[in-house]
């Protein structure tokens, strides 16, 4: 990783704005005469902006949407609607030679180390793979070397470009998959769930790599996990999303310590934090039952089914994520107000 | 339902002179194609009635083999005890004949797992599942069994329980599948509930209401429970004791809060120094640096000391022994004084 960015890019400038990306799976009956009977609707109208050299975390429960979310981003799957601009280009409309372009800026780490790498395909196969998608970022004859830069980067053995990846742990793995990442020279890196697969000692040492390359390369990540603390310890922003709707976003700050939706505050109280003592001084916010159904999301707010707070309002009325009286960032609740307890 | 109907005969005391279950000096080694896994090496714990034991480690340290051997379902090949005792109410659990084991896990000792998905069988209805202990062991007819099922569902707070048993594991969300995991564990009133990452699988809502149910359970039953987790949160949250592995041995033992206020060994200092925490936000995140060893090359003397910041030679040289510190926790690591004294200035 040797050139350095272009110097027209500004940091904290926008580089993807997303606007109502929605995204609904078809449920369908029959076998021969398939007609569709509802739609999970695993996106349910997303907007956010990401700036340059930012980290936003996308936090949420299992379901909530967040890992189809990157893979819309991603272009692995097609949106049902919304829009999508990276770098001012429309991200859904591009194809071909624009879309391949397009393509390099945003690169994606995935969850799971073992199942994320051809297990027939060499490390340096791996990581060199994207250059034989796009010669034009590094001359044939130079591509072993550039190759070994980026497993240096990362922190592994360049000698090892020759070893295939069940000769590694999972952590290297982790790294591998980063190398790959790099290799384009993106803007983005979409992270989905980088190191929820790892042990704790392992965790760290990926989560320092991530923040030291993001200083090196101006990066912008796009970090989903569910654990609100790896989150808060390495993103600027915080995006919380409920059954496909992101219900509350704000600067790190705001979200852990002025939160005014009543399901990030149930979720940043459910945490267990590693200190005995606070086992009294917390307040545990205990939610009834479990998420519902995307395919049949409530009426009106879609938290209401489990919120304390709920009043008739809640179930006629769908609340926008837009900033609220409480605390100016956006939160989408009738209700929102700061709980100094939690 | 009424704890009588679930719990009908007292806890019978424990004898006084010793633990509830205590596992000594057990090893465990598994046999391969590519060697010898020495998987447990020397583990000595012990559980008395009604309290949480935690049980700390990252894969492979050994912890859900240890509570393997105790249940005695470990694979056999290609693991095998080596030696050790595992002594439940004083008798040896090792010596006793495959019957006896029988007897003993389910009413005695009995274990729900991480995923609750596979540990479930796909094809029969979960009240099934939970009443097949209750008909088979206990004795109990398909009508008593069938009642019996309804009020551990609803012991286990698993809303409309009576409308529930026909459905499949499927049918259940990720909580409520591990709620029908502890209503099976708990259908024959065991003394002893050996939890394997219970929550591991699950949301952090649905984590804390599982870890509150075992809480309360644990409580209100009076059983003890030994909790197999890799989450320091976790224990922090729930336990009475905490035992922390690596590499199949036991380096430190404790008790929680002075455990979390001052760890004694290398490893679990640089563990709980290495996790992010939500109620503080630092800057970059210590580490402990290389990996775990692999089982099949221990490395000599202390296996933590290629990792450890305080390495010298004797640790090269010398196994640690289990030192024991003032208020009666053990560290097996030579500088366990100095790491303790460390983090208290």
């Amino acid at each position: 990783m040797t050139a350095p960015a272009s110097p027209a890019k500004v940091r904290g400038e926008t580089v993807l704005a997303v606007d109502e990306l929605v995204k609904h799976f078809p449920i369908t009956q029959g076998v021969l005469f398939k007609r569709q009977i509802g739609a999970v609707r695993a996106v349910d109208g997303v907007s956010f902006e990401l700036r340059r050299g930012e980290t936003l975390g996308v936090v949420g429960e299992s379901g909530c949407g967040k890992s189809t979310l990157a893979r819309l981003l991603m272009r692995l799957e097609t949106p049902t609607a919304g829009r999508a601009t990276l770098e001012g280009r429309d991200l859904f409309r591009a194809s071909g030679g624009e879309l391949r372009r397009l393509r390099r800026n945003m690169q994606m780490v995935m969850q799971d180390p073992y199942t994320s790498l051809n297990p027939r395909m060499t490390v340096g196969d791996i990581v060199g793979e994207p250059f034989a998608i796009h010669p034009d970022a590094a001359p044939k004859g130079s591509r072993r070397q550039r190759v070994q830069e980026l497993l240096d980067v990362v922190g592994l053995n360049p000698e090892h470009v020759n070893r295939y990846p069940h000769q590694f742990s999972g952590g290297q793995r982790q790294r591998i998959g980063i190398a790959r990442a790099l290799a384009l020279r993106p803007e983005i890196i979409v992270c989905d769930e980088p190191v929820s697969a790892l042990d704790v000692s392992i965790q760290a040492q990926v989560i320092n790599l991530l923040a030291q390359l993001q200083d090196e390369f101006g990066l912008s990540y796009i970090f989903i996990a569910h654990d609100l603390s790896v989150v808060r310890h390495i993103c600027d922003r915080v995006a919380v999303m409920y059954l496909g709707r992101i219900v509350e976003i704000g600067t790190e700050e705001q979200i852990y310590r002025r939160a005014t939706h009543p399901y990030t505050q149930a979720l940043l109280s459910a945490v267990p934090v590693p200190d005995p003592a606070a086992r009294d001084r917390r307040t545990i916010i205990r939610l009834s039952g479990d998420v519902p159904s995307p395919a049949d999301p409530p009426s009106g707010c879609r938290f209401r089914t489990r919120c304390w707070k709920a009043e008739e309002v809640c179930a006629v009325q769908d609340p926008q994520t837009v900033p609220r009286a409480a605390d100016p960032h956006p939160s989408a609740c009738h209700f929102a107000e700061v709980r100094p307890d939690v | 339902m009424t704890e009588s109907a679930v719990r009908p005969t007292p806890a019978s005391p424990t004898p006084p002179e010793g633990h509830l279950l205590e596992v000594r000096d057990l090893h465990v080694e598994f046999r391969t194609r590519e060697g010898v896994a020495r998987v447990i090496n020397g583990v000595t714990y012990h559980l008395d009635a009604g309290e949480t034991l935690a049980v700390l480690g990252e894969s492979g340290s050994g912890k859900s083999v240890t509570a393997q051997a105790i249940m005695g379902i470990l694979d056999t090949p290609p693991a095998y005890v080596r030696s050790g005792e595992i002594r439940y109410r004083g008798r040896d659990l090792l010596t006793r004949s495959e019957e006896e084991r029988r007897q003993v896990r389910g009413t005695e000792i009995a274990m729900i797992f991480q995923d609750a998905l596979s540990a479930l069988n796909p094809v029969f209805p979960v009240g099934w599942q939970i009443g097949e202990s209750l008909r088979q062991r206990a004795g109990l007819s398909r009508a008593d069994a069938r009642r019996r099922t309804v009020e551990l569902m609803d012991l286990v707070r698993i809303p409309a329980a009576a409308t529930r048993l026909g459905d499949y594991p499927h049918q259940f969300s990720g909580g409520m599948r591990q709620r029908v995991m502890i209503a099976m564990a708990l259908a024959l009133d065991p003394k002893v509930l050996i939890a394997d990452e219970p929550t591991t699988a699950l949301d952090v809502t649905v984590q804390a209401q599982i870890m509150d149910l075992l809480a309360d359970l644990r409580r209100d039953l009076g059983m003890a429970l030994i909790l197999i987790t890799h989450d320091l949160g976790v224990v922090a949250g729930v336990a009475d004791r905490i035992a922390v592995m690596y590499a199949g041995r036991i380096v430190e033992h404790a008790d929680v809060r002075s455990l979390y206020r001052a760890p004694a060994h290398p490893y679990t200092k640089g563990l709980l120094e290495s996790i992010p925490r939500l109620d503080v936000r630092g800057q970059a995140l210590s580490t402990i640096p290389g990996l775990p060893p692999n089982l099949m090359r221990i490395p000599p003397g202390c296996p933590f000391h290629p990792r450890c910041l305080y390495a010298q030679q004797v640790c090269v040289d010398e196994v640690p022994h289990d030192l024991v510190l003032g208020d009666g926790r053990t560290s097996a690591c030579h500088f366990a004084q100095e790491v303790h004294d460390d983090r208290a200035r």
